[in-house]
């Protein structure tokens, strides 16, 4: 499934150099009943990267993400992001985007924008319409975010995800039901932002989308990172 | 639709770290979101008077009380009415909340959830409030009510009730979102703790409408009990909006 033999068992990072780690994971453990979703997972993530996020169903990936956003709270170790212990601290700092929307399907990609820029101290219209701009939208479209197509709406996520200018982006399936060509759009977008200095997690199951462009690829199995490589083998994820 | 995404490095726009926003900023915010999404909608404010109206209707067609009777048991019928009516408005508080998982997008952010639990409440305040004025006329005709003590306290009493009904409503919607029957649950939690406030909202009523004694001592319990849930619920809200 993976090829990754160099580094199976080996989650530090081969990258992690002088940059500072912008996640790290210390025996992180996350457990529903007896279902064990992150089983210790030790890792850390520098700076700057983009990192795609890959695995089978139910390997843990979102669970993951959900942990280093600060939504779920790990039943053992500890995730510390952007040098702070509490996700809390620097939540003006990280941007996430998730499998559902997290849009009010009853008002426009703006207002929605509007609103959660309102969450991050965002008061100027220009920058919610730069964001919806970004992600290849018309910010004059009026119908509510329930009348969109659902790549339109993955895409309306992104823009909210990244409106705040986040140092930390959190991306859980950002192409799913997106076009071929606009999927290709918001990876050139995620190129810039990471030139820029931005950390991304993408989490996909589209991973040839991300061939040229991840730093590195992170394969989750059974709740843990089986292994970190630069590059994708491309007949791995056939 | 636009064509996929085409700026330039040049047009991501580097944008300065904004500065916090207040509590205020964002309750009002959230508020006037909620407020714009209800008008819109209206699905809170019809289906409660719809609801209220049928049970004014349906105990006036029961009962045939002469108006020193009604001055008695209005004060009752009243508040019963607008606990049951409120209980549709406090179960959609959160539903639009938890579709499309909205609720992370809020978590996640710097706000703080104190703010959020402020809005709704206060929105929840405001729609009780709208079905109040609608209803208690409507009150006032099918029973034949005159009021014999100083009606201006009924004004207070309708305050002081209708935050002490919101306020656990809000709370306690907010603890029964993540429940399988949530619509069963929020009665079964809201009612019980309710009972101090129904009781002091139905004996004010009942003495401002009867002009037999003060009210003092029922709306000082009702404005203590406002105040203690109040600051509970507020204290305690981010452990719920966290819970998994």
């Amino acid at each position: 499934m993976i090829g990754a033999e160099s580094q199976v068992n080996s989650p530090s990072s081969a990258l992690a150099g002088s940059a500072p780690p912008a996640v790290v994971l210390t025996g992180l453990t996350k457990q529903f009943g007896r279902f064990a979703a992150l089983r210790n997972v030790t890792a850390e993530f520098v700076a700057g990267k983009l990192y795609a996020v890959l695995g089978e169903n139910g390997a843990g990936k979102s669970t993951m993400l959900r942990a280093i956003a600060g939504l779920l709270q790990p039943t053992h170790g500890k995730v510390t992001v952007l040098g702070a212990n509490s996700v809390r601290e620097v939540c003006d700092q990280l941007g996430y985007m998730a499998h559902p929307s997290l849009l009010y399907d009853e008002m426009s990609g703006l207002e929605n924008l509007r609103y959660f820029g309102r969450l991050y101290g965002i008061e100027d219209d220009q920058r919610c319409k730069d964001a919806i701009v970004m992600v290849g939208l018309d910010p004059a479209l009026t119908r509510p975010v329930g009348q969109y197509s659902q790549g339109m709406r993955q895409r309306m996520s992104l823009a909210r995800a990244l409106q705040h200018d986040p140092t930390l982006l959190l991306l859980d399936e950002p192409f799913s039901n997106v076009d071929v060509a606009s999927a290709r759009g918001m990876v050139q977008l995620l190129g810039r932002m990471r030139d820029g200095g931005k950390t991304i997690f993408v989490v996909t199951h589209q991973a040839r989308l991300l061939a040229d462009l991840a730093d590195e690829f992170v394969w989750m199995h059974a709740g843990n990172i089986n292994s970190r490589v630069p590059t994708l083998d491309l007949e791995a994820v056939q | 639709m636009s064509a996929p995404v085409v700026l330039s490095e040049a047009e991501v726009k580097e944008v300065s770290a904004s500065p916090a926003p207040t509590s205020w900023k964002i309750t009002t915010a959230s508020l006037s979101k909620d407020l714009w999404l209800e008008w819109r909608s209206k699905d809170a404010i019809n289906s409660m008077i719809f609801f209220a109206l049928l049970v004014v209707v349906i105990f006036s067609f029961s009962f045939d009380p002469t108006a020193e009777e009604s001055r008695q048991i209005v004060g009752g019928l009243i508040w019963v009415s607008f606990l049951f009516a409120a209980i549709v408005a406090l179960n959609q508080t959160w539903a639009r909340e938890i579709r499309n998982q909205v609720l992370d997008a809020y978590r996640v952010s710097p706000a703080p959830p104190n703010a959020l639990f402020l809005s709704k409440a206060l929105g929840n305040f405001l729609f009780v409030t709208v079905l109040e004025a609608v209803m208690a006329p409507l009150f006032m005709i099918f029973y034949n009510l005159k009021v014999l003590g100083p009606a201006y306290l009924l004004l207070l009493i309708a305050a002081l009730g209708t935050w002490a009904l919101v306020v656990n409503g809000t709370f306690f919607a907010a603890i029964s979102l993540r429940t399988r029957s949530r619509e069963v649950m929020l009665p079964l939690i809201l009612f019980p703790i309710s009972i101090p406030a129904l009781l002091a909202m139905v004996e004010a009523t009942k003495i401002v409408l009867t002009g037999e004694s003060a009210a003092k001592f029922w709306i000082v319990l009702l404005a203590v009990y406002d105040l203690v849930f109040t600051v509970v619920c507020l204290t305690l809200f981010e452990t719920v909006l966290n819970a998994e």
